[in-house]
């Protein structure tokens, strides 16, 4: 697959797009339909076509799996944090609405936040599957 | 008019698709008809006004729970084995399982019916969500504010099931001896 210059130049042209959308996708998820759990799949599908074009060690060059380890637990901890500190703020955990100088920036902040911690998590899972699947001799 | 039309024929192909699936031995053309159901149910959702569950939909299962199947079939067998034992178990089963499914129908509200409890006793968000959050898409500020709660259980399922499939599938870095 990784010679076939039809699915190579393709992908070329359509991988950037696909993380500018899911960047959309996650900041515009306030006013439109989205959020961290779909632009997190967007993500993981970017990085997923790479791999398959160029194979596996390229792709690991690019996001190891280090990087993955990290961000596996890293965005269900910046979850938990935002809710410990609206804890700490005097609010119930995850009630937002001391985050910021009033309640509606509050609010907004802390679904910002939330939403990264989900997009961080899922696009890692996601990739990091893939890696297992794909990293994986026949046996 | 023109809506339930188009439903009906989404839901028509649904069970084409659907017996086309249980039909085939081969399991890349079952993949192939995984990924159809998935796109299927995402124009159904569509119609159905639900553009966040469609894209969900559309992303996970057409997208990458595609790729998922064809790198656990690259690991495997591409054809079906036949089946051990008789058939008749399965069936009744599946029968039983459908007629408790249909009978669970029969205490539903009425579909799009405005006079369910949950459009009238539940917390009002629609009305709330721009004064409270300030977020004009209400499924995000419900997922992310009001049931954030809800949401970092989910993100906590996404990540056992990532250490999970790790754990089970990941090759060990030190000592090759590891099948």
């Amino acid at each position: 697959m990784r010679f076939d210059i039809v699915l190579r130049v393709a992908t070329k042209f359509i991988l950037a797009p696909l993380l500018l959308f899911a960047l959309y996708v996650q900041f515009h998820g306030d006013y439109g339909p989205g959020g961290g759990f779909q632009a997190g799949v967007i993500a993981a599908a970017a990085v997923i076509l790479y791999g398959l074009i160029v194979g596996l060690a390229p792709v690991q060059r690019l996001v190891p799996m280090g990087l993955l380890e990290v961000m596996i637990p890293g965005g269900v901890l910046i979850y938990m944090a935002v809710g410990i500190a609206s804890f700490f703020l005097g609010d119930n955990f995850l009630d937002y609405d001391h985050l910021a100088h009033d309640a509606v920036h509050g609010q907004e902040w802390g679904v910002f936040l939330v939403e990264i911690g989900v997009f961080v998590t899922v696009s890692s899972t996601m990739v990091a599957i893939f890696y297992a699947f794909a990293g994986r001799g026949r046996s | 008019m023109i809506e339930t039309s188009v439903t009906i024929v989404i839901l028509l192909m649904l069970g084409a698709v659907t017996i086309g699936i249980v039909r085939v031995r081969g399991l890349f053309a079952a993949v192939v008809l995984l990924g159809i159901y998935s796109f299927l149910m995402a124009t159904l959702f569509i119609v159905l006004d639900a553009v966040d569950v469609a894209m969900t939909e559309a992303a996970v299962g057409a997208g990458v729970s595609t790729v998922f199947f064809l790198g656990a079939l690259y690991l495997t067998d591409t054809v079906e084995a036949p089946p051990v034992h008789g058939q008749f178990m399965p069936l009744v089963v599946a029968l039983v399982t459908a007629g408790a499914l249909v009978w669970g129908l029969s205490d539903l509200p009425e579909f799009g019916s405005p006079n369910q409890p949950i459009h009238q006793q539940g917390a009002d968000y629609l009305a709330r969500s721009m004064t409270d959050t300030g977020i004009p898409n209400v499924v995000t500020s419900v997922l992310a504010s009001y049931r954030g709660f809800d949401t970092l259980g989910e993100t906590t399922v996404v990540f056992t099931a990532g250490i999970g499939v790790l754990v089970l599938l990941r090759r060990r870095r030190n000592g090759k001896e590891g099948s």
